[in-house]
């Protein structure tokens, strides 16, 4: 029995109504709106609606839903509206609540709020936003829950409020004890202050502080606290049949034999795949080898045909910054490098999947997702019931990096369920994961830029074409694409951040491919950076001086400019940058900024049988106030490493019109002999709040590395991955 | 087909088809979930167990085969309670992110450690060849180093 401190009864509903709402609001929006130039009128509204839309993080203040509860043994749980994918979040978020509530740190649990028990973000945990943008409203929310609690202990000693003496969760006055979890037993009506004094931060005892990850143990232990672990009674396994080509359409199917086969419960066939059901997963997958299919391949797609397709010039193109005046093709002083970046897959290792039961009308749904609020509606609108008939809880996911916004998986599952009458887990084969993923989309950058005469940068140009990343996604709804005329997932990372170049301009070719595009941690921020940075660097060369005053003699001093330099600087500083190399080693260095946070590093390469060896990271990162600096370097590494995976190993491509490769291994993913050996993360704390951190770090590392490269050989590598022959 | 084996101590008999893969025998018949599927062609690594002390990939190793063989999955890694060397080590780096990965790396590792007690960092790059898409590669090597100081101070 749990004692539920705020939704079991019902308080003054005008208090309540302003806590809620009061916990309710986001407090940054997902991406740099403010650098678009947009001079139509109904674009420049849009967009703030958009930005509202996109808003990171939206609590109802409406339901009666519920944030913390307190639990017999006297543990606090917040059920988060946030996910927990790795990036730490749960254990930032125990830091806050058990600052602002003054209990030690054991005393909190984290879980995910499912649908019913609480309050779910209607858009979804990603952009690095979940501490940032919960940071405030937690905080109220945690001091205003420890206010409640003392209000009713000292209604329960009979006692005025100030002589109250409270120690980690438990009050005393005169000799007896209340703990919280008494106090929450015995409420039935919930008196709601106006929000307390937040702590004040000489005062914080977790908060800024490197604490140990609250999940860790579980995950060390291997406990069952993923979406591939749920079970329902008496489930049966699916697997489901889907086209290997691009494009291919199912024709017909015969499943005769196939349903003779040793346990096979039912087969189901859709309009575009088979859902094959037997009594254990082996069972499923032997028979759905037993399924003849025909299917109708239109076209059998290459790699050179959508690198053709995605090229500058094509598609539609949109100017996402200007200032100052366009470099001319006739100006034998400008230089052009052309930059590439190949399909890339998330490849995370916990499959996508779910576990669904769907019963007179109602619909039950464990899965991982970091979009619980969207997976809800999904499976309401495809099942054709109403959304309170659809319960959706969200586990721990084993990887997230964008994949996860997008769960047609728990779609198909329901349906799955419905048809058989019982509950139903469904999971990707890796193969089907290969060449199902909503892929990083390729990209195409032409980069040009002009030296004055006394060799300083006075114009810089970026020209991209990319992929959908933000349009055709379930974050941005379909009618604001053509109204925006920008992807603005692409975008990030687009823009210059070389301020005070007198002429500097972004523009974007946007192709929608034919295979889904979409999320990957960092979106367009580590293509983009990696064309600008290895340019930068490259005009840097050819000026003359060194990277990094080349840099801060453009960076200017408006917006993020300041802080950019200091990341900038303190990164060479600390890792002695120079630009000597001995033939086989060198330094080479890079920044970026994204989403506020700037970001750069100085990494060490060594060449190595002709091997990129990247043997050293200096990381240098502005993200304000580090909730949980330990965490915040996890992040940084992880970024590091995934984005040097991306840059040196990583490359889908097409065979015989399938996507290709299917495993890991033939995908080629840093391995722990291609991580470097030394990571140094530098925290710089440029403003009070918290910032992203999970994804601005992934920025400069290409560049990074192929700065270092191009000192060391002379050569310039302008495609990912890198390879040297 | 019966087949029986001795796992995490106990000895357990399933009746499943001799071809079953025995990653499905250990998460399906015998609900032990912490033995990871990642890909099902011993490529990632995550359902990394032991067999007779030597490190497995559980998603491409038939259930007949282990026959009177005694298996240790992560559950059982651990005695009494006590954590093992390599997971006090994880924990005192704070390794895991999203962790699913954590187990099959734990278990390479402590397979590792049975053979080469002090690994040098030549033998992690050439033993540890699992996949972890965090990347926390980074503390995962100190880590690896620090497991194998605390299983020597034993």
């Amino acid at each position: 029995m749990t004692a539920r401190n705020k939704n079991d009864k019902k308080p003054k509903s005008k208090s309540r109504r302003k806590f809620l709402v009061r916990g309710g609001l986001g407090t940054l929006g997902v991406f740099a709106l403010g650098t678009y130039i947009l001079r139509n009128p109904l674009r420049r509204k849009v967009l703030g609606i958009a930005e509202t839309l996109i808003a990171p993080y939206s609590g109802s203040g409406t339901k009666p839903n519920l944030w913390f509860e307190i639990t017999i043994d006297n543990k606090i749980l917040l059920h988060s509206p946030k996910v927990e994918m790795g990036q730490g979040t749960f254990t930032g978020l125990a830091q806050i609540v058990a600052d602002e509530m003054n209990v030690d740190i054991e005393m909190i649990e984290v879980t995910t709020a499912a649908t019913s028990t609480g309050i779910v973000d209607s858009i979804g945990t990603g952009g690095s936003l979940s501490i940032a943008s919960m940071y405030t409203p937690l905080r109220e929310l945690a001091a205003t829950m420890g206010e409640m609690l003392s209000i009713e202990a000292a209604k329960q000693f009979g006692i005025a409020k100030n002589k109250l003496q409270i120690n980690n969760g438990t009050y005393f006055y005169g000799g007896k004890e209340l703990t919280y979890a008494q106090i929450a037993s015995q409420v039935t009506e919930w008196e709601i202050p106006d929000t307390p004094t937040l702590k004040s931060s000489k005062n914080f005892k977790y908060i800024g502080k490197p604490v140990k990850r609250i999940d860790q143990i579980a995950k060390i232990k291997g406990d069952p606290i993923y979406g591939m672990d749920t079970t329902m009674p008496d489930m049966a396994y699916a697997t489901i049949i889907r086209p290997e080509h691009v494009g291919a359409k199912l024709r017909s199917a015969d499943t005769s034999d196939a349903e003779k086969m040793a346990g096979v419960v039912k087969i189901i066939k859709r309009e575009d795949w088979i859902g094959v059901v037997a009594e254990s997963y082996v069972e499923a997958i032997m028979a759905r080898k037993k399924v003849k299919v025909e299917w109708d391949i239109p076209k059998i797609w290459t790699e050179q045909g959508i690198r053709e397709m995605l090229k500058v010039g094509n598609g539609d193109k949109m100017i996402t910054q200007k200032k100052g005046s366009a470099l001319e093709d006739d100006d034998d002083k400008v230089v052009t490098i052309e930059f590439s970046s190949p399909l890339g897959a998330h490849a995370q290792i916990e499959p996508n999947g779910a576990v669904a039961y769907v019963n007179e009308g109602k619909a039950t749904v464990k899965l991982s997702t970091q979009v619980i609020g969207i997976t809800q509606k999904q499976v309401a609108e495809a099942l054709n019931i109403d959304l309170d008939n659809v319960n959706i809880i969200g586990t721990y996911l084993g990887g997230g990096f964008g994949r996860r916004l997008n769960t047609s998986h728990a779609v198909e599952t329901a349906i799955i369920s419905r048809e058989v009458g019982r509950p139903i887990k469904y999971f990707f084969t890796r193969q089907e994961e290969f060449q199902n993923d909503t892929f990083r989309p390729p990209t195409h950058h032409i980069m040009k830029g002009k030296l004055n005469d006394e060799g300083i940068l006075e114009a810089l140009e970026h020209h991209y074409a990319s992929g959908d990343v933000a349009i055709n996604s379930v974050l941005l709804p379909a009618p604001l694409h053509g109204v925006l005329g920008t992807d603005i997932g692409a975008m990030r990372g687009a823009n210059i951040m070389y301020k005070g170049l007198p002429s500097h301009r972004s523009v974007q070719w946007h192709t929608t491919l034919p295979f889904a595009t979409s999320w990957w941690r960092s979106l367009g921020l580590l293509a983009n950076t990696f064309a600008i940075e290895s340019f930068v660097d490259e005009m840097a060369i050819k000026s003359g001086s060194n990277p990094i005053d080349f840099r801060l003699a453009i960076l200017g001093d408006k917006d993020s400019g300041p802080r950019i330099k200091t990341v900038l600087k303190e990164a060479a500083r600390i890792a002695k940058y120079t630009d000597k190399s001995d033939g086989n080693r060198g330094m080479g260095i890079a920044v970026s900024t994204d989403t506020g946070s700037p970001c750069a590093h100085v990494v060490e390469v060594a060449i190595i049988n002709n091997r990129i060896s990247v043997e050293k990271v200096t990381c240098v990162l502005d993200c304000g106030l580090a909730v949980n600096p330990d965490q915040v370097r996890a992040q940084c590494e992880g970024s590091i490493i995934m984005g040097l995976s991306a840059s040196l190993h990583e490359k889908m491509t097409l065979k015989n019109g399938k996507l290709s490769p299917t495993i890991y291994g033939a995908y080629d993913m840093a391995l722990i002999k291609d991580a470097p050996k030394e990571i140094n993360v530098h925290l710089v704390q440029g403003v009070d709040e918290p910032l992203p951190v999970g994804e601005p770090p992934m920025g400069p590392i290409g560049a990074a590395i192929g700065n270092a490269v191009r000192r060391i050989t002379g050569k310039r590598l302008t495609d990912l991955p890198m390879r040297l022959s | 087909m019966k087949t029986s084996f001795t796992i995490n101590g106990e000895v357990k008999s399933i009746d499943v088809d001799g071809k079953t893969p025995l990653l499905w025998a250990i998460r399906d018949d015998l609900d032990l979930k912490g033995t990871k599927f990642g890909c099902g062609k011993a490529a990632c690594g995550a359902c990394t167990i032991h067999v007779d002390g030597k490190q497995v990939r559980s998603c491409s190793f038939p259930v007949k085969y282990a026959e009177g063989k005694n298996i240790t999955t992560i559950e059982g890694l651990s005695k009494g309670g006590q954590l093992h060397a390599v997971q006090q080590a994880w924990a005192e780096m704070v390794v895991p992110q999203c962790g699913y990965c954590q187990p099959g790396f734990i278990m390479a590792t402590a397979a590792l450690l049975n053979q080469i007690p002090k690994p040098t960092d030549q033998d992690i790059d050439d033993n540890i060849l699992n996949v972890c898409r965090c990347g926390t590669y980074y503390r995962m090597r100190k880590a690896i180093h620090r497991a194998a100081e605390i299983y020597a101070s034993k």
